[in-house]
């Protein structure tokens, strides 16, 4: 077979591919449409304000609630909001696994 | 077939190392034939061979093209007349492509990939469809003795054999004027006389061929029509065969 | 026309061919340019989503949220506020919130307990979030210890276990009674954390905020817009994901400098005198190293992006998984809906098949209009 079939024959399997995982996306909004559709039935009722994304500290946990300026450190590892936190890590004792 | 009027080529021109390769030449390549360009090396032969082969533009004078209108260029009359000096180019491409089949002294093969991919290579951009040109390319290196090879890449190849790998390339776009560099100058004798062989085989089959070579084996063969004489970029002996 | 097309496929069939010359090298390149969309794709893929998640889940969320401030910190709202921000004109509601942090020191993890909303657990009973019932392996019918205020210890049982689909938003809560929540926090009375404020129409409440603001001058009211603002921007290009795409980008422009670094060698340029002298246009030779560029570039976008695609969609992001967990112990467990932005996917095949086609024709164009009779003096 020509080098060129090959090819052309794997471009088109891989479009193929992406579109039907872009079908796939589309035929399941409906099923996905029902779980958001109960999240934020949750969220109506228990009146939340944030994503559970990080739970490391109050205002990673709560970033909408959170004070303006002052992050606190809530959590033993949390790290400082400002930028030199970033560069300085929790000592060795807090990080330690027990 | 092809006539060159005061052809000069100069290199570095206006430079202090300016260099004037081919001086003030005019000669006539007649078709059918076997022309031989003889003389030393330095002697201007392989500038001479680029500018008749559309590789390279003179510096001054004219190369015209008789005859062969048709096969240059699309909407040409056969008896027209052209003249490359001045075309662009897209068209000398065209020409090159059309007219001529180049055998280079180093062969110039694409290391990597087979036989059979190094002689369908001038075929490529014509858009000719490959099995056809697959087709013709095996037949070529058939012809040429060498078809056990075309799957093996070429430079597992002896020079002998890279050489008809050469030669089926510069076929395989069935050109009218088969140009040659130095062809022998790599071959011990036995392999040369081959090669003569093997021209004489080109010109029974209706094609011209243009060489350039300092061997005597070449330019004192019985199958040389025109032998010219070439040395410092002029022309200092045109004739027959001897 | 059927001519030109198989013009093309030859130069198509000789650029493979000669890219499989160096299939070591080729090979290599192709695999790290498919991680390389892969990491970006993966990135736009879950951005996106997340944000398109987010902006419809917390559509659910109050209207407008009233914090009270003490010397620039939270402090619980008067519970009578409540009453008077209920008298402004717009406004259809007021619910006190009751919910607050307990970090548990057994796990290292931070709790998020929520006390309002209807439906409540019953008496010291609690609902939790199924994040946390997996990290302190809880069920339905267990019982939790919770330390509190005034050190003494207060069992719940565990009611329910709140839907596992739910952990974006749910994974560590703890649903407790209102009661309770006072009890165990010794919260004062006639105190909530803050007030949850409904608005009728939509398009009034920044006028509503501006009056409670007016009213309160202690306290701070922050807009459902904000909340999703805060959203949209930690996810923002310029938010903290953002050292993960720096770090991806970094990898791609080494790579582009080292193939451009090796650039043209000696023998790909005699190449290029070979093709033009055996009878190839510069325009040849441009198709064709466009056409090895683009095999590459090609290739690894469209694998990347599937492979992208099937790790964020039905793997769950886990290359993603550790930027995200940071310090926390408890780590939600989402599976996102996919969804896929077709403009996006446009802008990342400008982005990366673009520029490597173009680095890899320039020195090749560059290299391709000498004269052809160079390859005649080697």
């Amino acid at each position: 077979m020509r080098y060129s079939t090959c090819f052309l024959t794997l471009i088109c399997s891989l479009m193929l591919s992406l579109a039907l995982l872009g079908l796939y996306a589309y035929l399941s909004r409906t099923s996905d449409g029902a779980h958001i559709a109960s999240n934020m039935e949750l969220v109506r009722r228990l009146k939340l304000t944030d994503l559970c994304l990080f739970t490391e500290a109050r205002y990673t946990r709560n970033p909408a609630m959170a004070d303006l300026h002052a992050p606190f450190q809530d959590h033993p590892m949390a790290l400082e909001h400002f930028p030199s936190g970033s560069l300085m890590a929790p000592p060795d004792f807090v990080r330690e696994k027990r | 077939m092809i006539e060159l009027i005061e052809a000069s080529k100069t290199f570095n021109a206006g430079q202090a190392n300016q260099f004037i390769a081919v001086d003030k030449v005019s000669c006539r390549i007649s078709r059918g034939g076997l022309t031989v360009l003889k003389g030393p090396s330095g002697s201007g032969k392989t500038t001479l061979l680029t500018l008749i082969g559309c590789m390279a533009r003179p510096t001054s004078g004219r190369i015209l093209l008789h005859g062969v209108g048709k096969v240059c260029l699309p909407g040409l009359a056969v008896e027209d007349t052209v003249e490359i000096t001045s075309l662009p180019e897209r068209f000398l491409t065209t020409i090159r492509r059309r007219m001529f089949g180049f055998i280079f002294q180093h062969f110039n093969l694409v290391r990597g990939i087979t036989v059979l991919e190094n002689v369908m290579l001038p075929a490529y951009p014509t858009g000719a469809p490959v099995a056809e040109v697959r087709l013709r390319a095996l037949e070529l290196l058939e012809t040429l003795g060498v078809s056990r090879h075309a799957a093996s890449r070429v430079e597992r190849l002896s020079g002998g054999e890279m050489q008809r790998i050469a030669i089926a390339r510069a076929l395989v776009n069935d050109p009218l004027l088969i140009i040659a560099d130095e062809p022998t100058a790599h071959l011990d004798s036995r392999l040369s006389e081959e090669f003569m062989e093997l021209v004489a085989g080109f010109k029974g089959a209706g094609k011209s061929v243009l060489i350039a070579s300092h061997d005597p084996i070449v330019y004192g063969a019985a199958q040389a029509d025109a032998v010219i004489e070439m040395r410092d970029g002029r022309i200092t002996g045109c004739g027959t065969h001897p | 026309m059927n001519r030109r097309i198989e013009r093309y496929r030859n130069i198509l069939d000789f650029a493979l061919s000669s890219l499989l010359r160096r299939k070591g090298k080729n090979l290599s390149l192709l695999g790290m340019y498919t991680v390389i969309v892969f990491f970006i794709a993966s990135l736009v893929f879950f951005i996106q989503a997340l944000k398109r998640e987010a902006a419809l889940v917390l559509d659910g969320a109050p209207d407008l949220v009233v914090q009270r401030l003490v010397a620039g910190r939270d402090d619980p709202i008067p519970v009578a506020y409540g009453y008077k921000i209920s008298a402004i004109r717009g406004v259809s509601e007021v619910k006190p919130r009751f919910w607050g942090y307990y970090y548990d020191p057994v796990t290292r993890a931070n709790f998020t307990l929520v006390a309002s909303g209807d439906d409540p657990p019953g008496r010291e009973s609690i609902y939790l979030g199924s994040g946390v019932a997996r990290l302190m392996h809880l069920n339905a019918g267990n019982y939790l210890s919770l330390r509190g205020a005034k050190g003494a210890s207060q069992v719940f049982s565990v009611q329910k276990i709140l839907a596992s689909n739910s952990e974006l938003v749910a994974a560590d809560l703890i649903q407790i009674r209102e009661d309770d929540f006072r009890t165990l926090f010794d919260f004062p009375a006639g105190r909530a954390t803050d007030l949850a404020v409904s608005v009728r129409n939509k398009v009034e409440v920044p006028t509503v905020a501006a009056k409670i603001a007016h009213e309160f001058p202690d306290t701070r009211p922050i807009l459902k817009s904000e909340m999703l603002r805060t959203y949209a921007s930690v996810f923002d290009w310029r938010g903290g994901m953002v050292i993960v795409l720096l770090f991806v980008a970094v990898l791609s422009f080494v790579i582009l400098a080292w193939d451009k670094a090796t650039g043209l060698s000696a023998e790909e340029r005699k190449e290029i005198g070979i093709l033009k002298s055996i009878g190839w246009e510069t325009g040849d030779v441009l198709i064709l190293k466009s056409f090895e560029g683009m095999v590459i570039s090609l290739t690894a976008y469209l694998a990347g992006v599937c492979l992208a695609y099937l790790h964020v969609f039905f793997f769950s992001a886990p290359f993603f998984e550790q930027a995200l967990k940071g310090w926390s112990v408890l780590y939600p467990q989402f599976k996102l809906a996919p969804f896929v932005d077709p403009y996006l996917l446009c802008v990342l095949f400008f982005l990366t098949v673009c520029p490597y086609t173009v680095s890899t024709i320039v020195p090749s164009w560059l290299a391709a209009t000498v004269d052809p009779d160079t390859a005649m003096r080697s």
